[in-house]
């Protein structure tokens, strides 16, 4: 796909799986650096990096499709009760998590799992959530990435109160300050929620970037049956910069996260970034997209793949030879096999537990029925059940 | 007409012939069209009703019920699917200030006749907020009705019924019986909101709705090897509760086990506990007692056998008011 007239901004309605000409590209599906990209913001965007971090978004982007396929054959397989794969957004995940800094925090979903390794998080723990060991509860002040959340845009409201404690306790204005992004998906856009944290954000000039991957489709629901405008379009309404970057290129997400997080961190209040991308795979293992999209279209992205034009560039560029490609495969599958013998490995939660950390400081009520269920527990030993 | 079918297509076809027999009745929510819904409660329905009729609505609970108020005042008579029970939330305010208190507010003149149908309960394995029981915050608010379907002749039957009455009507489905098949009578009639003894009995009263009907009448089958006949109730509807036959087993057997897979604390087994005391003092001969989900909220997937009510909870509360 050649990249699109970067003219005036699409009207009219949003189409899934139509290729998005507005956006911000510093990577070609075919690999062909592109030197300088024109944001909606009128920002232009640049990325110089070094050979050595070439090969680490290239490292990233292998391990975290790696270590996603086979949390799906996980879940196939019965150890995992369901899995919402990132497969296809891989690129909007590392570019944006590895624009982090150290003192920055992130609000995710429920499919960030690339952020999250990004971030240092062991895989292990959003496996144990999908696998209903536990609710996936990392510590979120140990990474600086807070819980998972499921409930369709909660999250981004949290975010906000986040990134306004942060202006409270003074720490925006330098390059050390520090800055929130919230992830969400296209469909999340529709929620109230999402929509009363742009007001607030805005109001409130909070240091925070709103990180929307538009993924095409919420569940069966086609972007189209949420917005008639694209969706980085609404940031204007609300008083704050927006633009769309494409989501499939690793260092375009980079260059426009880096942006908009380091001018949240100076004081210069939110941004939406719309990472146009696609779900290559179902919704989560329970969904079946056959019933709701046609093959041509994935095929249409299939050839956007977020991997393959990284490949292309550092071996076109010579960054990267047969025997670094070889190994970072390698790496992938180790981690993965690691992954998999962990999860196999993983105990199952102590009934009882159920009954701890419902409240800081304990509860008469819980405390009685733990330990009337206790004894309920005991009176079966020795019978067969 | 008889045919025997899953509860899931049960509903299907019970909002079928609501679609079919009044243009006002518009289907709306989340994936409920091309995909016939998560569960494909609506599978085929827009195929053969439109767009128009059957509506997948952007990704916002309190758009879905609040816009279905509005199109209510317009006439029409929206059939709102919410997900999963924990998604519900988002609506809350819309359902229990506005939806709840038209008809009051308005001295009658401003009727809703919607139906908002939330999937609910556990026990399917899933994160979190897929698998809860949040019929009481409903059935706590006047001016809402709730029901539970337990069995496909139910699920077709109410839901119809649920569809012609003007009453604002949350309507609950057993998600995780949604593939247990039974006998449907196309023509059968009766009240919707009334309980029904789904299993007569003389020694103690059990009380169930949604996926522990199943649950109550196992254990009666179980309690049987113990040489105990167990009556079972299927409350059906939970708001207004119909206890006056609950009322006479109990006078009967003296004994009474409340089963729901909701938190115990402020549920409907406190409520109905109470009514009964109230009514059968003198014949009981032993406290009601209650079978149900823990106060914690509910526990990841692996922890849910533990959390959700079974055969051997409900018969250890059978022994208990034995023991007494
Ligand atoms: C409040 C709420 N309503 C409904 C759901 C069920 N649900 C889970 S994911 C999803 C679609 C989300 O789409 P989008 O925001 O585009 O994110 P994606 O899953 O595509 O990453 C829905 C409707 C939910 N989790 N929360």
């Amino acid at each position: 796909m050649a990249k699109g007239d970067r003219g005036a901004p699409a009207r009219g309605k949003e189409v899934a799986g139509e290729p998005a000409p507005d956006f911000v590209q510093l990577l070609t599906p075919d690999g062909e650096r592109i030197d300088k990209s024109v944001g909606a913001d009128g920002v232009e965007y640049t990325i110089d990096l070094t050979d050595e971090e070439y090969r680490g978004l290239y490292r990233d982007l292998v391990v975290i499709r790696r270590l996603d396929a086979e949390a799906t054959a996980l879940q196939r397989q019965g150890e995992l009760g369901i899995w919402a794969s990132l497969l296809g957004q891989e690129a909007a995940q590392v570019g944006s998590g590895r624009a982090l800094r150290p003192q920055d925090m992130a609000f995710p979903t429920y499919r960030e799992h690339g952020v999250l390794y990004c971030r240092g998080i062991d895989p292990i723990l959003p496996l144990s959530l999908y696998r209903g060991v536990d609710q996936g509860a990392w510590d979120p002040a140990e990474f600086k990435v807070n819980m998972y959340t499921i409930v369709i845009g909660a999250q981004t409201l949290h975010a906000t109160g986040y990134a306004m404690g942060i202006t409270k306790d003074g720490k925006v204005g330098g390059d050390d300050g520090e800055a929130v992004i919230c992830y969400f998906g296209d469909g999340a856009t529709s929620q109230g929620d999402v929509n009363e944290a742009f007001i607030w954000s805005s109001v409130f000039h909070a240091p925070i970037v709103f990180f929307c991957q538009n993924n095409q489709y919420a569940i069966s629901e086609p972007i189209e049956k949420q917005t008639r405008i694209p969706l980085y379009r609404r940031a204007d309404g609300f008083g704050f910069p927006g633009l769309r970057v494409d989501g499939n290129d690793v260092l375009a997400t980079y260059a426009v996260t880096r942006t908009a997080l380091d001018n949240a961190r100076h004081g210069q209040g939110p941004t939406l970034i719309e990472a146009y991308t696609y779900r290559m795979g179902a919704h989560t293992t329970t969904d079946d997209p056959t019933r709701y999209r046609v093959a041509s279209e994935v095929e249409e992205w299939q050839a956007r793949d977020p991997i393959a034009r990284v490949r292309a560039f550092v071996e076109k560029q010579q960054i990267a030879d047969a025997a670094f490609i070889a190994e970072v495969d390698e790496q992938a599958k180790q981690e993965a096999l690691q992954l998999r013998e962990r999860v196999l490995a993983m105990p199952d939660p102590h009934p009882l537990t159920l009954f701890d950390h419902v409240y800081p400081n304990g509860s008469p009520v819980v405390d009685a029925q733990r330990e009337r269920y206790a004894e309920y527990l005991d009176s079966f030993e020795g019978s067969a059940h | 007409m008889a045919e025997k079918l899953t509860i899931g297509k049960a509903l299907n076809a019970g909002l079928r012939r609501a679609l079919e027999q009044d243009p006002k009745v518009l289907i709306m929510g989340e994936d409920v069209g091309k995909l016939g819904g998560v569960f494909r409660i609506t599978d085929g329905l827009q195929k053969d009703f439109g767009e128009d009729r059957v509506i997948d609505t952007p990704l916002a609970e309190s758009g879905i019920i609040g816009t279905a108020v509005g199109l209510a005042i317009r006439g029409y008579r929206p059939v709102c699917e919410i997900q999963f029970d924990g998604f519900v939330y988002p609506a809350y305010d819309q359902i229990v200030s506005q939806v709840a208190k038209m008809h009051f507010r308005s001295q009658g003149k401003v009727k809703v006749p919607m139906v908002i149908r939330i999937p609910f309960g556990g026990g399917i394995g899933a994160v979190e907020h897929h698998s809860e029981s949040p019929e009481a915050y409903f059935a706590h608010t006047a001016g809402l009705k709730v029901v539970a379907c337990s069995s496909p002749q139910d699920a077709y039957t109410m839901i119809q019924q649920a569809i012609a009455s003007d009453d604002p009507i949350v309507f609950l489905e057993p998600k995780r019986r949604y593939h247990e098949k039974g006998e449907v009578d196309t023509e059968a009639t009766y009240p919707l909101h009334a309980s029904r003894r789904v299993r007569p009995g003389t020694d103690a009263t059990v009380l169930a709705y949604g996926p522990m009907v199943r649950t109550a009448l196992d254990a009666a089958t179980a309690a049987q090897e113990d040489g105990r006949d167990l009556e079972v109730f299927d409350l059906r509807t939970l708001s207004p509760l119909d206890l006056e036959p609950v009322f006479e087993s109990v006078r009967r057997t003296g004994r009474c086990v409340i089963v729901h897979e909701a938190p115990s604390n402020v549920g409907l087994g406190a409520e109905i506990a109470a009514r009964i005391t109230e009514e059968c003092f003198y014949s009981l001969e032993a406290p009601v007692l209650r079978v149900t989900g823990f106060d914690t909220p509910y526990p990841a997937a692996r922890l849910e056998e533990d959390y959700l009510p079974d055969l051997d909870r409900v018969l250890d509360a059978v022994d208990r008011t034995f023991g007494w």
